[in-house]
């Protein structure tokens, strides 16, 4: 069982490992928003907050949205695995649809949390600082979990898609909301009562106030609610996965 | 003689389309068995219910003695297969291929590296284990996917047209790399293929199915007789009709295109 899930695994690994185009390519988008967001609206938000610094604010957003889209993006991975043939290698194999499951969010999940741990060294050469050691392995905690739910919402996703033609409807109509409308660029107070309202009921919302509170200091909800939902968020969505794995068809 | 397979009454519908018909047979433990059939007949319909991924909607079907339905993962460690299309991680080398097969398929850990060695070398590919199966290629990575279907010493293997598209060389050294693993290891093999001529020479029984179901079974000679016709080529087309049929096997009603007929009058 732990091989199994051991070798799925490593393979996501190795993937990941030798495409250097896609381990660099997926900088470029988090590094963006820092330097723009950071410098553009930086200054207003000082103002504004009385004299908050935005990048306190900013670098937990960011960390988040880099662990949300390759989260995502691992687990959608299993869609080309379809189209090249390779899950039915693997769907005929005589292991249990939870083992691969298992392994597969496990191998999206550690790329995610590689892909946040680098954002994370990047945000501390523009200047963002970690108080302590303790709060850095708190924030850990939330970005694994973030990942973790991220990678199983994809394949879960992955599971029920034929091809790529539905790709850009999930990213623009699921995953865009979802990174806009949880915190991680703005603070969620004084919005629109449907924006207020969309904003509490997206996962990441939850991820993004915890990694924010853990190493930020600064936190809405407090880090043990947001722990809570996450972690149940998480669980519930590894369970959900299991059961549409077990009803793919080749 | 045991049956490595059997199936009873198998039946598949898609929406209102029936892709096969309560069809039923047996395969010998040991034997080479071709199922054949024109595009979208029906073949690989079956032979994906037959290797697990895509459920019946009715029928029975038992592989080395275990329900195929039931006892899922006993069945799917009992045989080997070979897709009709690639199946292969092109990103990760010939060796790393394997390896992973022989790990998802639990080979003892001790006996895996030999195992491995032995079906690479069968196949003649040992050589190239380090490379990247995207630089192979395509009878290579035929060979590639045979070889990594037998290291879990299969009791029975699915050859879903393991020839197409290869030139005469490599469609030989399949063929005799096949014939000596059913002969050494006295291994089943149950294969379709369009080539009727490489079916003639191989296959102890042959079952053609048509239209989703099972139109015409057993040994070359007796279909021939019954036939009255001079080769298998023959016969098939006497059975199967000349018209030429889309290739939509998964699901879509089956259409045939009138205006072949006219080539057979000379």
């Amino acid at each position: 069982m732990i091989e199994v899930i051991y070798i799925l695994w490593l393979r996501q690994l190795k993937h990941y490992w030798r495409s250097k185009a896609r381990l660099l390519g997926s900088l470029g988008q988090p590094l963006l928003f820092l330097v723009t967001f950071g410098f553009g609206f930086g200054p207003m938000y000082t103002r504004a907050s009385g004299g908050a610094n935005y990048l306190d604010f900013l670098a937990p957003g960011i960390v988040s949205m880099s662990i949300l889209f390759t989260a995502v993006f691992s687990g959608l991975e299993v869609i080309w695995d379809r189209q090249f043939g390779f899950l039915k290698e693997t769907m005929v194999a005589p292991i249990s649809r939870t083992e691969i499951m298992i392994g597969k969010t496990f191998g999206g999940a550690t790329i995610a949390m590689i892909q946040g741990l680098i954002v994370l060294s990047l945000t501390y050469l523009m200047g963002f600082r970690i108080p302590s050691l303790a709060s850095l392995a708190v924030g850990l905690i939330f970005m694994f979990l973030i990942a973790i739910f991220f990678t199983g919402l994809g394949l879960a996703i992955a599971s029920k898609m034929k091809d790529m033609q539905g790709f850009q409807l999930i990213m623009n109509f699921l995953i865009m909301p979802i990174f806009f409308l949880s915190g991680a660029l703005f603070p969620l107070e004084n919005l629109p009562q449907a924006i207020y309202f969309v904003s509490r009921i997206d996962p990441l919302t939850y991820g993004v106030d915890g990694l924010r509170g853990a190493i930020a200091g600064v936190s809405v909800f407090g880090i043990y609610n947001d722990l809570a939902v996450i972690g149940l968020l998480s669980v519930l969505v590894c369970l959900i996965g299991a059961f549409m794995f077990s009803k793919i068809e080749a | 003689m045991q049956n490595i397979l059997s199936v009873q009454s198998l039946t598949k519908k898609f929406d209102d389309f029936t892709a096969v018909k309560e069809i039923s047979f047996n395969v010998e433990t040991g034997s080479i068995f071709a199922f054949l059939g024109p595009n979208g007949a029906g073949k690989s319909t079956t032979i994906k219910m037959l290797t697990t991924v895509l459920k019946p909607t009715s029928g029975e079907i038992s592989i080395n003695g275990f329900n195929a339905l039931k006892e899922q993962d006993k069945a799917r460690a009992s045989f080997g297969i070979v897709f009709q299309d690639s199946s292969l991680d092109e990103e990760l080398t010939a060796y790393e291929n394997i390896v992973y097969h022989a790990v998802i398929y639990k080979v003892p850990k001790k006996e895996r590296d030999e195992r491995i060695r032995k079906a690479l070398e069968i196949v003649g590919l040992w050589n190239r284990r380090e490379d990247y199966v995207k630089n192979y290629s395509g009878g290579m990575k035929r060979r590639l996917e045979i070889a990594r279907a037998l290291v879990h010493y299969p009791k029975i293997l699915f050859l879903d047209e393991p020839t197409v598209g290869l030139d005469p060389q490599t469609r030989n050294s399949i063929w005799d790399h096949i014939k000596k693993l059913n002969e050494e290891r006295n291994m089943t093999i149950f294969l379709t293929t369009h080539y009727m001529e490489e079916a003639e020479a191989v296959a102890d029984q042959i079952a053609i199915i048509d239209h989703g179901k099972i139109i015409e079974s057993g040994t070359v000679e007796e279909i021939k007789k019954r036939t009255e016709t001079e080769s298998l080529e023959e016969a098939f087309l006497k059975l199967t009709g000349r018209d030429i049929r889309d290739d939509n096997d998964s699901g879509n009603k089956v259409r045939t295109i009138r205006g072949m007929r006219r080539r057979t009058r000379h």
